[in-house]
């Protein structure tokens, strides 16, 4: 059956120090509501391994907070910061909602995916720039137009900045 | 007038609804109509697909009927304009991706979205944009998907999470990419999936071996009983000119609620399997030669009636727990009528040493639905999602939402997917010192004696914390049964483990229950098909022999009734042997399986080919009218036993209808009650052989030749 295909043994791809992470989490959490720091530890568990998550991290993570894997698919999913497919290093995240549409975000956005050579969504084929789809706006319209690497804001941005910074991210 | 009623007005029409009801609750209940996709009643509510939006007095917006508790003087409209807009709304919403191909769709005339479309849809659509496309799922051989037509009410999410227990269904991604699946690739496996197609309101999650094969207003449901555990649960066949085509839930509350077993719904494959018999056949050397039923059935009787003559103690009949109790109790009468006591139906059984404690009519102690009210537990050897996926069901809302302490004694710990207060797993015999544990600490507490022919096994026992908390939990609350599974009643220490069972039980203050194995083999207990009783429990001149002991004997000649297969059905491992060495076997079968060792085949009807009788684990009697037309020249197996009885010259076989045959034997056992008591005392000898273990799709003949059922991971894992 279906449930014995379930991870048993997979929580051994959780390390020690993502499992810290998530004890601290599930710490916070009423003990018959693991379930709800599955958003932390899938954050967690994305940082350790170069910005995306593969199935069995998630399952590893469904194991260890005691949920089953579709739980954790589901939100992996959900949200777009997460990422369940493999994916660049950097992640370069082009505002292009409605300041940094008024400023020319267009534009920067079309310059990096000419730079880089690749659409929205995709990832350079040396792995080193990711280029996200962003879903919102990433709440600097002061600095429109702007972008966001690695978490890092990036504002004011005119296409020689872009490579500028584009150029630091190796 | 109860504090727990409040005054609303639905419509203008004042009504009392329960305190914190949603309002769709006290609507159904009034029959006023809200239209639904996501509300299901047996489903925790979501409100996400907002069909149901009705207008509320005073409140800015409308809201949703079933997420919105009732209150004292709320005052709602379902059909004002502020509603039928708002709903009206919803469709249009809902409409915007749907496609459509209803008339490509096997949901089509029996859709609830295109239902609803009819009464709120417009009928030209204002959208022109470009519909979504989401890429079907595999789901595994029992389900077809078609996910562009899913309108994301995720009832079959919830059915995964909350019925099966372990969901399997989820909802990946979000707003316009929001699909329903499993995210990895794998089959939905789980023994009451399949009940999603009945769930899902649109032809997105569908009956995959019924897919393109008939049209929902072509066919006529026929009510029946499924014979494949002994739940009795209710279904209704859909016939297509005499032909089953698929099954679906026929609901009852008491016993199946709104749903049945997988194997419910397609065991009926086996009905169409290839090895139908077509006609009577007669072997003639080492082949086979088809003749009409009277040559067959004349030719039988002489051969019956041979061995009958002065030795009748050289027949051995055996019968199928799935089949009719008229069936059960006409094959009966001629076996006594032909002076052999050599009846059985107990086929899995290996240990027959106490068969005089087994009850007259055997039962679960309680209601089906009084399960899911127990306070505590003890289940004794049982696969209880392979043996009765329904009662499996009662027992983990018993224990999943209302705390009951469900234990277990396990020859292996399986997967319940309920909280299990203690499992304890051992091989063969060690569930014996299990219970012998649990006996001495409820003897402990209680202070009360152990049965004296226990007392020695239970002096050696070592009770540890786990077996002393089963008796504690037994001990307290109203309602607690032990149960007796199939695999502790086909162990070779069946006799011990009852025993043990029936002390704990008594001690505790807990009803003793069985679950037995087939559809109807409480009825076939009370019908005398056995070799020590006739119906109702009268004791016999003269103790036939059992089925272990028929195949010892190596009898002359042997009747095998119902599709009765030696290699899975008979624990016994001399069946075969026996079969193979006798003088004559004639087996009435729908099947050809017994072409190996059997000198006439009479094909007999299905379950679904014959009107008849069976008796369920509560005791409850249901008759049901035959649905399709027997294949080929197929009988029902009440008229072919009763044709018999005529050529035997029997008094009294001159009925004219099943009922008639039902009746008679009612009023044999008239008085007869369900009755679990047990009489301790010693047992006496040791039994050989090993036990059979039985998958959950390996049960009887028909489920084995269900071809979508085989292709399941469950029918591959075995008994897992």
């Amino acid at each position: 059956m279906s449930h014995s295909e379930t991870p048993h043994g997979s929580a051994g791809v959780i390390s020690g120090h993502l499992k810290e992470d998530i004890d601290h989490w599930l710490a916070k959490f009423p003990p018959d509501r693991r379930r709800s720091a599955v958003l932390a530890a899938l954050r967690a568990a994305q940082h350790e391994n170069n910005g995306f998550l593969t199935k069995e991290l998630m399952d590893g993570i469904a194991e260890y907070i005691g949920l089953p894997p579709i739980q954790v698919y589901e939100v992996a999913t959900f949200y777009s910061m997460f990422e369940t497919r493999p994916v660049g290093r950097h992640h370069v995240s082009v505002c292009t909602n409605i300041s940094c549409m008024l400023c020319g975000g267009e534009e920067i956005l079309a310059h990096v995916e000419q730079r880089l050579g690749i659409k929205v969504g995709e990832s350079t084929p040396d792995g080193r720039f990711f280029l996200k789809q962003e879903e919102e706006c990433l709440a600097a319209c002061t600095g429109a137009p702007m972008m966001m690497v690695d978490h890092v804001f990036f504002e004011h941005l005119t296409p020689a900045k872009v490579d500028e910074i584009l150029d630091q991210h190796k | 007038m109860s504090d727990d009623l409040v005054n609303i007005e639905v419509n203008g029409v004042a009504l009392q609804a329960r305190k914190g009801q949603m309002i769709i609750h006290a609507t159904d209940k009034h029959d006023v109509y809200v239209p639904r996709f996501c509300y299901h009643e047996k489903l925790p509510v979501a409100a996400n697909c907002r069909m149901c939006l009705v207008e509320v007095e005073k409140a800015p917006k409308p809201m949703p009927a079933c997420a919105t508790p009732v209150a004292e003087g709320m005052k709602i409209f379902t059909k004002s304009p502020k509603a039928i807009a708002a709903q009206k709304a919803v469709m249009e919403f809902l409409l915007i991706n749907h496609p459509l191909d209803c008339p490509i769709c096997d949901q089509g005339g029996e859709c609830e979205l295109q239902d609803l479309a009819m009464g709120f849809g417009r009928d030209i659509s204002r959208y022109t944009e470009r519909k979504r496309v989401v890429k079907d799922k595999s789901l595994g051989p029992l389900i077809s998907t078609d996910m562009t037509r899913c309108i994301h009410c995720t009832r079959c999410v919830r059915f995964t999470q909350e019925i099966a227990g372990f969901q399997e269904l989820g909802t990946i991604g979000r707003g316009e990419m929001t699909e329903i699946g499993t995210f990895i690739e794998q089959s939905v496996d789980h023994e009451l999936s399949a009940n999603v197609i009945d769930l899902c309101p649109v032809g997105a999650l569908n009956n995959k071996p019924y897919r393109y094969r008939a049209r929902a207003w072509e066919m006529q449901q026929q009510p029946l009983v499924s014979p494949h555990d002994s739940v009795g649960t209710n279904i209704f066949a859909h016939v297509l000119r005499g032909t089953v085509m698929r099954v679906v839930p026929r609901p009852n509350e008491a016993i199946n609620e709104t749903w049945i077993a997988d194997r419910d719904r397609f065991g009926f494959q086996g009905i169409y399997s290839t090895d139908r018999v077509q006609q009577p056949l007669v072997r003639e050397g080492d082949s086979w030669r088809a003749v009409d039923w009277d040559t067959a059935l004349t030719l039988v009787a002489e051969r019956l009636a041979a061995l009958g003559r002065g030795r009748s103690e050289q027949l051995g009949v055996l019968a199928s727990p799935t089949s009719t109790l008229e069936e059960l109790h006409l094959l009966a009468r001629i076996t006594r009528g032909l002076g052999s006591a050599n009846l059985d139906h107990r086929l899995r059984r290996l240990d027959f040493r106490d068969q005089s404690r087994d009850p007259v009519f055997p039962w679960l102690g309680a209601d089906i639905a009084a399960i899911e009210q127990a306070d505590a537990l003890l289940i004794v050897g049982s696969n209880l999602r392979s043996e009765a996926p329904l009662l499996a069901h009662r027992v983990r809302k018993a224990a999943a939402k209302k705390g009951a302490k469900v234990s277990f004694v396990n020859n292996q710990a399986y997967e319940y997917l309920f909280p299990v207060a203690q499992s304890l797993t051992t091989n063969g015999l060690g569930m014996l010192d299990h219970l012998a544990a649990v006996l001495s600490a409820a003897a402990h507490s209680s202070g009360r004696p152990v049965p004296a022919a226990l007392q020695a096994h239970v002096a050696k026992a070592q009770p540890t914390a786990a077996h002393a908390s089963i008796a504690s939990q037994l001990s307290q609350g109203e309602r607690k049964h032990v149960l007796l599974g199939a695999i502790a009643q086909r162990s070779v220490a069946y006799a011990e483990l009852r025993a043990f069972a029936a002390a704990i039980a008594d001690l505790t203050g807990a009803q003793l229950g069985y679950i037995p194995e087939g559809g109807n083999e409480v009825g076939a207990s009370l019908a005398g098909v056995l070799p020590h009783r006739s119906a109702g429990g009268q004791g016999l001149g003269k103790e036939g022999l059992n089925l272990s002991d028929m195949f010892r004997a190596k009898l002359k000649g042997y009747v095998l009734f119902g599709a009765i297969e030696p290699e899975h059905d008979i624990a016994d491992s001399a069946a075969l042997q026996a079969l193979e060495a006798a003088e004559f076997v004639v087996a009435l079968s729908p099947y050809d399986s017994a072409k190996a060792y059997a000198d006439v085949i009479l094909p007999i009807g299905s379950y679904a080919e014959t009107s008849g009788t069976y008796v369920n684990l509560e005791g409850r009697w249901q008759s049901v009218p035959g649905a399709a037309k027997p294949v080929g020249e197929s009988r029902p197996g009440w008229k072919v036993l009763r044709v018999l009885g005529n050529l035997l010259n029997m008094e009294g076989f001159e009925y004219v209808s099943s009922e008639q045959v039902r009746d008679e034997l009612a009023a044999q056992v008239a008085g007869v009650k369900p009755d679990n008591s047990y009489r301790a005392g010693e047992v006496q000898g040791v039994v050989g052989g090993t036990p059979r273990d039985v998958g959950i799709y390996a049960g009887d003949a028909m489920v084995r030749r269900s071809s979508a059922l085989q292709q399941t991971h469950a029918a591959e894992g075995g008994s897992k």
